[in-house]
């Protein structure tokens, strides 16, 4: 697929080129197209994050150059997939940068990829906007290294906010043996204290286990639980929950982000109800009051990208959408394609509204969300509702 | 009895029985070839997704079992006819590699078939937990432990009083000697690679509304089976049912008592230090004997 995808790109920049050279249009010509780089997990073990990105990309690309181009002159996506394997995302990174000579790279679906490709873009001096979630890639900043999604430490906050407005102080965490749930279970032990919260049970399951009641029972023997928190993906979460009904917890049931959408809410069938997690907008983009600034944005890019390819939205896809919408304004807000001058742009990026929320960057935060950037959602009669 | 400890036993009764279902499947195949038949956890998971989908198709859903047990054992039987008979002669060693192989391929298979989601299938009779001695158990559970139950009684009266089945035993223990007296060998490995198929597939199915299906589920329950089989001793009918059953309530113990973090390291130590004592497994060598 792949490179039936590069074949066709190549045709279809040979095709313009030689239109352009037969009817004498010395503009297009003249004019290089910008060329916007990319190595994403289209195949492989992540291709759920990988797979929209790249269609997000294509439909983003087409339609600003239907639009008419970027300072006057047509984007070129040249995307190759790296199938979640960090040596071949180095290797198309490299080639991005030597061979390709790509002026942005917009890539990285996971975190492993991205990390194994800022040695690369430091180096070679040029902006890299990553699609991967972890705190460590803008921490400590890298000078050329960007991300859009927010983090599993933010997510962590969210729900830590949201209970602490409930009056709840004591709670107990579930999590899978999986990367993100790993990776989320340390960022809110890491941040539950300064948010006042004490978690007094930490139970963990293992990839495939098929029922968490002997965990979740210890948690209801545990004195002072007030909340349970399953920091998980997947397939654990879904039996989580129906376990939870099951034996009778009463305290209420956090999610996580990783679960965010309506497969959740049909696997676990009415042992939803009432389940809180912190979720992007864009998945209750019709559903958000006309005031919220975000809606615009979320629901444009929803129908747009729904529209086209017939399957439902993803949080991932908008990490693609932001990264290459900042892209293109840092570009146009620096007037060129000098790679000093569009990173610079980049980081004095303000008051941009994307998918995942207002993104404000500075020297020190090359991400630039904040909690606004996650919804609380309620299971009420299985849908989301946001919780006020 | 405390609700905590009630609800670790039943809990481990529930998973020990699924694990014994699978393991049953390990059984029948090892004792018609001696070969260990790591597909064995793919035929769970074409049970359950097949259901899902002949249930998505709009069948009630006893025929979209009985549609999806027949599929299974279909898959099995063309398995056995088209990667294991042609290789018939070839060390064990190599049947079992073989084995491996289809298990891929069949997983792969899987994902362009269905696709990579999870699915879940309506509990047969409700979501209402039942209460025990303070502990909560589902009605599925109900079920797979039943039915588990009826499928041993089932399959000890047909090796024990049927013609086919007694051939199967008896290629078990003495192949040469067994064709010798006229049993078609190469059938009754046929008619076992069928019957583990649809064993597993009934497997399948029963769990499915317990822990959802998906095109991978079967990797760990094929494995957790497996550890459950060489427990009670390869081959043993009551075996398996013993080792799933340890296997299970060893790890909701651990879970509960210990630490969930380690639940599975704590239940395969277990199975090591029987395998060490008793290398037949803990109903296997019985069974030796008896011949």
């Amino acid at each position: 697929m792949k490179r039936r995808h590069i074949a066709a790109t190549a045709g279809r920049f040979l095709a313009g080129t030689i239109a352009a050279g037969l009817l004498g249009v010395g503009i297009a010509g003249a004019q290089e197209p910008i060329k916007v780089g990319s190595f994403l997990s289209v195949t492989g073990p992540a291709a759920f994050l990988g797979d929209p990105e790249q269609k997000t990309l294509e439909l983003y690309v087409e339609k600003l150059n239907a639009a008419g181009g970027v300072l006057g002159r047509k984007l070129q996506l040249v995307a190759y997939d790296s199938a979640g394997d960090a040596e071949k995302a180095r290797t198309f990174a490299r080639r991005l940068i030597e061979q390709d000579r790509v002026d942005v790279i917009v890539g990285g679906s996971t975190t492993g990829e991205t990390m194994a490709v800022v040695p690369l873009v430091e180096q070679a001096g040029i902006p890299f906007i990553s699609l991967a979630g972890a705190v460590v890639i803008v921490e400590p900043v890298k000078k050329w290294v960007f991300k859009t999604p927010h983090t599993d430490r933010m997510a962590c906050e969210k729900v830590f906010g949201d209970m602490r407005s409930r009056g709840i102080a004591k709670i107990a965490i579930i999590s899978g043996a999986g990367g993100f749930d790993r990776s989320m279970r340390g960022e809110c032990l890491k941040v539950a204290a300064q948010n006042k919260i004490e978690i007094v049970a930490d139970e963990s399951y293992a990839a495939g286990d098929s029922d968490m009641t002997a965990q979740l029972t210890k948690i209801r023997g545990t004195a002072g639980v007030q909340a349970v928190l399953n920091a998980g993906f997947g397939q654990g979460p879904a039996i989580v929950t129906r376990n939870y009904r099951q034996i009778g917890v009463t305290v209420p049931l956090y999610q996580s982000h990783g679960v965010a959408s309506k497969e959740y809410v049909k696997l676990s069938g009415d042992a939803a109800e009432g389940v809180r997690l912190p979720a992007a907008a864009l998945l209750v983009a019709e559903s958000l009051p006309d005031s919220d600034a975000q809606k615009k944005v979320v629901v444009a890019y929803k129908r747009e990208y729904e529209g086209r390819f017939k399957s439902e939205v993803s949080t991932f896809g908008g990490h693609a959408y932001d990264g290459l919408m900042l892209a293109v304004e840092a570009m146009k807000r620096a007037g060129s394609t000098d790679k000093a001058r569009v990173r610079d742009a980049l980081e004095a990026t303000r008051g941009y509204m994307g998918t995942a929320g207002v993104v404000n960057m500075s020297a020190q935060d090359h991400m630039g969300l904040d909690l606004t950037a996650f919804r609380m959602l309620e299971v009420r009669k299985g849908n989301w509702t946001l919780v006020k | 009895m405390s609700p905590e400890l009630a609800q670790y036993l039943l809990s481990g009764i529930t998973i020990g029985a699924i694990y014994a279902l699978v393991a049953l499947g390990f059984s029948i195949i090892f004792n018609a070839s001696h070969v260990i038949n790591f597909a064995q956890g793919e035929f769970v998971m074409i049970g359950g997704m097949t259901t899902v989908s002949l249930i998505g198709a709009g069948l009630p859903l006893p025929f979209a079992i009985v549609a999806a047990v027949a599929v299974a054992a279909g898959v099995g039987l063309a398995f056995e006819k088209f990667a294991v008979e042609p290789a018939r002669g070839a060390p064990v060693v190599t049947l079992i590699i073989i084995t491996i192989g289809a298990s891929i391929f069949l997983r792969g298979l899987a994902t362009l078939v269905w696709d990579k989601k999870l699915h879940a299938l309506p509990a047969f009779s409700g979501h209402k937990p039942i209460e025990i001695a303070g502990a909560a158990l589902l009605p599925q559970s109900l079920w797979v432990i039943g039915v588990t139950l009826a499928i041993v009684l089932a399959l000890s009266w047909f090796f024990g009083r049927t013609l086919p089945g007694k051939a199967i035993l008896a290629t078990s223990h003495q192949r040469l000697a067994a064709q010798l007296v006229g049993i078609n060998v190469r059938t009754v490995l046929f008619i076992s690679f069928g019957l583990s198929a649809a064993l597993g597939a009934i497997a399948g199915i029963l769990i499915a509304p317990i822990t959802l299906t998906s095109w991978d589920v079967g990797i760990m329950l094929g494995l957790k089976g497996f550890a459950a089989a060489v427990l009670g001793g390869l081959g043993s009918g009551a075996g398996a049912v013993l080792g799933g059953l340890v296997l299970g309530i060893a790890e909701t113990l651990s879970a509960g008592y210990i630490s969930s973090a380690y639940k599975d390291v704590i239940a395969f130590v277990l199975m090591l230090a029987v395998l060490f004592f008793m290398p037949r497994g803990l109903l296997g060598g019985r069974i030796t004997e008896r011949v």
